[in-house]
């Protein structure tokens, strides 16, 4: 009985982990087994048929996987750094410095917070179309420039930053600016790594906001071109399928198995996906 | 000049180099809110104005008359049999989600709280779908799921079942689609109630066993139930709020075949597809109502949350 009542929450996790795990354990096992294996359904790791080589490279010449990696990485990191540079000041000067509509600027923050992008993107696909500016990584980014979020988060953040140092910095002859990104935003570091995480994530597995402003190829950002290539694809070949899938969420994967801590607190962070 | 002049002239100089700082400061202040003013301006404040003024009119994108409707696209859409069935599925999907999203979190943080050396493997194991690419992995499932090469239906017949078609059978598409959404939020529950657990002090479980709570049933009604309230109210919310955001897995799995459109996704086909701006803008603020009341109560309570 003791037995039991020591083993069962293991058993029972172990469970769960076991449907939790299953999907990436089958993508990975398809990606490198042979297309002829496909009506074997065991689990047994270690195909009759090596041929991951075979998958990859159908997948990245299916479509141009390579590009759609690469688009990723520009759409996230241009995010990232705009909202960066746009959030830290105005967050600095919101928990700091006294300025007429400051409270306005306050209340229009939290009130944006509650709008999802979704709620925003006819009115703004219709601005792009107008200026013919879809089709662009502009167009990819431009939504998400400023983050209301990291404005609140680093506001959070920066309230708690002793005012006798900013003084103290003032006196030195520091400029406002060094005091804002040299020494604030110093003293919230973690902030500032939980957010990127945050950010980064939510814009490398966004579909929603590129599916509507790109219907370039070339252009399109990692779940959009797993999207095009299983249209492509239409179940012909799961082996290359599930390469690309591989493809497509390894680097989320690896960066969250490398830094476990920062990613739960960044992802979790907000409560809002 | 008298002696008395003198505290007098010091109070209005340092009056004066004050209201200078102040300006100076009232000033860097403006210049420094201005980008992110200006681009909320841009991307909030504008769209909104123009997505309202829409939403009354039968605006078509690319067309070149625009005529006032009132509220006619409104009355349109509870007409509307494809958006109804839409808002039908979403509720059916949210139904679904929720309570089980919510509940089996729970269970799970509740079971790995108490691992000691392998709480950090359990941890990664569940949080893993949350990283995921919900587009690449929703394509898994759909080969798992498959009627006759998928492992899934493979274990089915096994047992000595029928095979079930999860993504061909109309009636099972949403509760396939719930299922796949409850795997993805999972783990983001169990971190949120986990950090819950993490709050409550030792010592309550000590005093409710001293007052007869012998088993942990009955320490978890008279304890960590009643104090995780509030974390449960907030993953409650936030899975309601992803709930009715659902939008990737449809448009992987079916595109919105066989009647299994979703409130965002009929948005996307009327708006981006079909370009009946002024229609998908009444469509956007019916939406924007269902997802405001939850997120603005989110908004409110994430000032306690957002720190760990």
């Amino acid at each position: 009985m003791a037995y039991v009542r020591r083993y069962l929450p293991h058993l029972v996790l172990a469970i769960g982990a076991f449907v939790m795990l299953l999907p990436f354990y089958w993508m990975f096992l398809t990606s490198i087994r042979s297309p002829g294996e496909i009506f074997d359904v065991s689990l047994w790791p270690i195909p009759k048929d090596f041929s991951a080589g075979e998958n990859f490279s159908r997948a990245a010449s299916q479509v141009p996987m390579a590009r759609f990696m690469l688009n990723g990485v520009i759409v996230c990191l241009g995010i990232l750094i705009v909202q960066v540079l746009t959030a830290v000041p105005a967050a600095y000067a919101l928990a700091k410095l006294r300025f007429p509509g400051r409270r306005l600027l306050m209340t229009l923050v939290i009130a944006a917070l509650c709008v999802p992008i979704q709620a925003l993107a006819l009115p703004l696909f219709v601005g792009l179309a107008m200026t013919e500016l879809l089709n662009t990584y502009f167009a990819m980014m431009a939504p998400f420039f400023l983050s209301v979020f990291a404005i609140f988060l680093f506001h959070q953040s920066f309230r708690s930053y002793p005012n006798e140092i900013i003084e103290a910095a003032r006196m030195d002859g520091f400029s406002e600016m060094e005091i804002c990104w040299r020494l604030v935003l110093r003293g919230s570091l973690p902030s500032l790594a939980a957010f990127s995480v945050f950010s980064l994530v939510a814009h490398w597995n966004d579909l929603y906001w590129p599916m509507i402003v790109v219907s370039d190829t070339n252009l399109a950002p990692p779940p959009l071109g797993m999207l095009y290539f299983a249209d492509v694809e239409s179940g012909a070949n799961y082996g290359a399928l599930m390469a690309g899938a591989t493809i497509i969420t390894a680097p989320m994967l690896v960066c969250f198995l490398l830094v476990r801590r920062h990613f739960i607190a960044g992802i979790t962070m907000t409560g809002v996906k | 000049m008298t002696a008395t002049d003198f505290p007098a002239e010091t109070t209005m100089a340092t009056a004066s180099s004050r209201s200078r700082t102040d300006r100076r400061m009232a000033l860097r202040g403006l210049a420094f809110v201005a980008p992110a003013a200006l681009l909320l301006i841009a991307i909030y404040i504008l769209p909104m104005i123009v997505l309202a003024a829409f939403s009354v009119t039968d605006y078509q994108l690319g067309a070149l008359s625009i005529r006032f409707v009132g509220l006619q696209n409104f009355t349109a859409a509870m007409d509307d049999d494809v958006f109804m069935r839409a808002f039908a599925n979403t509720v059916l999907y949210a139904v679904i989600v929720i309570p089980f999203g919510v509940f089996l979190a729970l269970g799970v943080a509740l079971l790995v709280y108490n691992r000691k050396r392998s709480r950090a493997f359990w941890e990664v194991a569940y949080f893993l779908p949350v990283t995921a690419t919900l587009v690449a992995m929703a394509t898994v499932w759909q080969f798992l799921l498959h009627p006759s090469i998928g492992p899934v239906n493979a274990a089915i017949k096994w047992f000595g079942f029928e095979p079930v078609a999860f993504l061909s059978n109309p009636v099972l598409l949403i509760p396939t689609m719930a299922m796949i959404g409850i795997w993805q939020v999972l783990g983001f529950n169990m971190v949120l109630f986990l950090a819950g657990l993490t709050a409550i002090p030792k010592d309550l479980y000590e005093a409710a066993r001293l007052d007869g709570a012998r088993n942990p049933i009955d320490r978890f009604f008279t304890v960590t139930w009643p104090i995780l309230g509030p974390t449960t109210m907030f993953v409650v919310v936030t899975t309601s709020i992803s709930a009715f955001k659902v939008f990737e897995t449809v448009a992987v799995l079916t595109k919105g075949r066989f009647g299994s459109e979703t409130l965002l996704f009929n948005l996307y086909l009327e708006g981006f597809e079909y370009s009946n701006t002024g229609y998908a803008a009444a469509l956007t603020l019916i939406f924007l109502a269902i997802v405001l009341i939850l997120s603005i109560w989110q908004t409110v309570h994430m000032d306690r949350k957002v720190h760990y």
